[in-house]
């Protein structure tokens, strides 16, 4: 349970709420995350992401459905829906159909532990941290059984190499993660997200109250950008090479589900990298004498709102970075992790051990 | 040793240059590149801004000898029908009347004053087929048949691409054949009267018999 007993109120609240003996409230907990990764991905996910990339390029991206193509999501949503959907004779068909389950399932098993504010967590266990790094590799499961499954040479070059890269960065974006659990001293992630409240708003977040942060910071953004098949690292997508690498046999509501998956494992990463660096759901804007601007952006429903902002201001970092640089070849990739990150990783982990133990 | 150090910095300063570059195009997408055409000075300055068009809400403009979809000013047509004898893919089919004297007044005179002389109840042009050569407007003595700038015609239904430009319905082209059959006939009986009577027929002078041909010129004399 949490240590300060105005944490989690609400997700408690919820928990507790039972109809008639069944847990609503349990499957209302549940269920809100899930709302939330479907909303995203369909909104700031799909139309962000072609919104953006258009706009870098030079061009405008949808703008027929609706006012400034705010629509066109719903249009591809429900073009997807209507799609045969299409399991190859050749294919292992349970392999093939429990890909893009496990794979979801897998990246929406760590949104059970990131707080949605003071007031909303679904599980505030007291090693969420560990939780979440060990369950996103559920998704390796996913993926491979998805490329093995479709009996595709591409697809299983493409989960192949995602395997690879996914297992290879979880290394550093480990460590990385350790060091900011050194500088919390807890794996709980409403106790990240307590630490680093104060009246100075961003002063206390890690990043910036920590000389040796941004290294593990940097190191953690990079590993998940691997970690989430995102450009430059998404050769198991690779677009233009593998035809759409591991769920290249996938159409309609599968093709959906590794779609978001994606996107949902894109929030959670940027969910993660800022509850444990940059302050979870506290306010950045800091007190200024008699404007007290930290308490008036505090609360339950300004926390949602903060760690929800952070987390979109790193996905647009993402989609950035994935329309800026051209993609890494394999071997590029697999030099950047064990050669580039991993020592850093480790330099980064004394550095911060050392500060920690003279702090 | 240094060249690993010095790869990871030139790594993360192209990534450095490389967003900062996005970010600026990013953060132009408010403007709207110049339109200045190939031929202005300045067309390679125009960096910044959105380049899209969005079709058909914003149009570059045709130019005005530009040659797209044909008209036909069907009232000027004197149904000559050099258009469809020039078009190199047949892509205009005309069928005309000639229109009785009587009926001369209603046939009207074209815009330059002309007379006409045939009605044209069909006039197609099958703007699928036409390649706007251009060849049509050209040989067109009462310039009716003019290109228009609309270049964006298309139809879901390949028959909507034959347009009609005939100004008769099918009644009244029946009617005008009638009459002029008619009249025909009139004429045929009148010539036959008249024939039977030993007479000319009306309005038709009499042929003089040609003359004797005299000697026939000597071969040496024929050059002076």
């Amino acid at each position: 349970m949490s240590q300060s007993p105005s944490l989690n109120t609400w997700s408690d609240a919820l928990s507790g709420f039972h109809l008639g003996g069944f847990p609503l409230g349990l499957l209302i907990v549940a269920a809100i995350p899930l709302v939330f990764i479907a909303l995203y991905a369909l909104t700031y996910g799909v139309y962000g992401e072609r919104k953006i990339s258009a706009f870098m390029q030079d061009r405008l991206g949808p703008m027929e459905v609706g006012p400034w193509g705010l629509l066109q999501t719903l249009a591809d949503i429900l073009k997807l829906l209507q799609k045969e959907d299409i399991v190859p004779t050749a294919a292992d068909k349970f392999l093939f159909v429990i890909g893009p389950l496990v794979m979801f399932v897998g990246s929406f098993l760590a949104y059970a532990v990131l707080p949605f504010g003071p007031a909303f967590i679904g599980a505030d266990l007291n090693v969420g941290l560990f939780y979440a790094i060990g369950i996103v590799a559920l998704e390796v499961v996913g993926i491979l059984a998805s490329g093995w499954g479709s009996n595709n040479k591409w697809a299983l070059y493409g989960a192949v190499r995602s395997v690879a890269q996914i297992v290879s960065y979880e290394i550093p974006a480990s460590i990385a993660l350790l060091c900011g659990a050194m500088m919390a001293g807890t794996l709980s992630m409403q106790q990240f997200s307590v630490l680093q409240s104060g009246p100075y708003g961003f002063l206390h977040y890690y990043l910036f109250s920590n000389p040796i942060a941004w290294l593990p910071f940097l190191i953690y953004f990079i590993a998940s950008l691997a970690e989430t098949n995102r450009a430059p690292f998404d050769i198991p997508e690779a677009e233009s090479e593998l035809v759409a690498g591991f769920f290249t046999e996938y159409s309609g509501m599968k093709f959906a589900m590794f779609f978001l998956a994606e996107y949902g494992s894109m929030f959670m990463v940027s969910a993660v990298i800022s509850i444990v660096f940059l302050g979870g759901w506290n306010s950045p804007l800091p007190n200024i004498g008699a404007l007290a601007l930290n308490d008036m952006t505090s609360g339950p429903a300004w926390g949602a709102f903060w760690i929800i902002i952070k987390g979109f201001f790193f996905i647009f970092v993402q989609m950035w970075l994935r329309w800026t640089l051209p993609r890494l070849r394999v071997d590029q990739l697999m030099y950047l992790c064990w050669k580039v990150l991993t020592p850093f990783a480790f330099v980064a982990f004394v550095l911060t051990a050392i500060w920690e133990i003279y702090k | 040793m240094s060249e690993y150090f010095s790869n990871i910095k030139i790594g993360a300063t192209t990534i450095a240059t490389g967003m900062a570059i996005t970010f600026r195009h990013f953060l132009n997408a408010v403007k709207r590149k110049g339109d200045a055409g190939i031929d202005d000075a300045d067309y390679f300055k125009q960096v910044d801004g959105l380049c899209t068009l969005q079709y058909p809400r914003e149009v570059v403009p045709t130019p005005t000898i530009g040659r797209y979809r044909l008209y036909n000013d069907i009232d000027d047509c004197i149904g000559c029908c050099q258009c469809e004898r020039a078009c190199p893919v047949e892509c205009i089919t005309i069928e005309t009347i000639k229109a009785t004297a009587d009926d001369l007044g209603a046939c009207g005179k074209t815009s330059g004053g002309q007379q006409k002389r045939m009605w044209v109840p069909v006039f197609d042009i099958d703007v699928a087929k036409c390649m706007t050569c251009g060849i049509c407007v050209s040989v067109c003595p009462t310039d009716c048949l003019v290109h228009s700038p609309v270049a964006d015609f298309s139809e879901f239904d390949v028959r909507n691409m034959i347009y009609h430009y005939g100004n008769l319905s099918k009644i009244e082209a029946e009617a005008k054949k009638k009459k002029l059959e008619e009249e025909k006939a009139a004429k045929e009986k009148a010539a036959a009267e008249a024939a039977a009577r030993g007479e000319a027929p009306a309005g038709r002078p009499v042929p003089k018999p040609k003359p004797a041909p005299g000697p026939a010129p000597e071969v040496g004399e024929a050059g002076e």
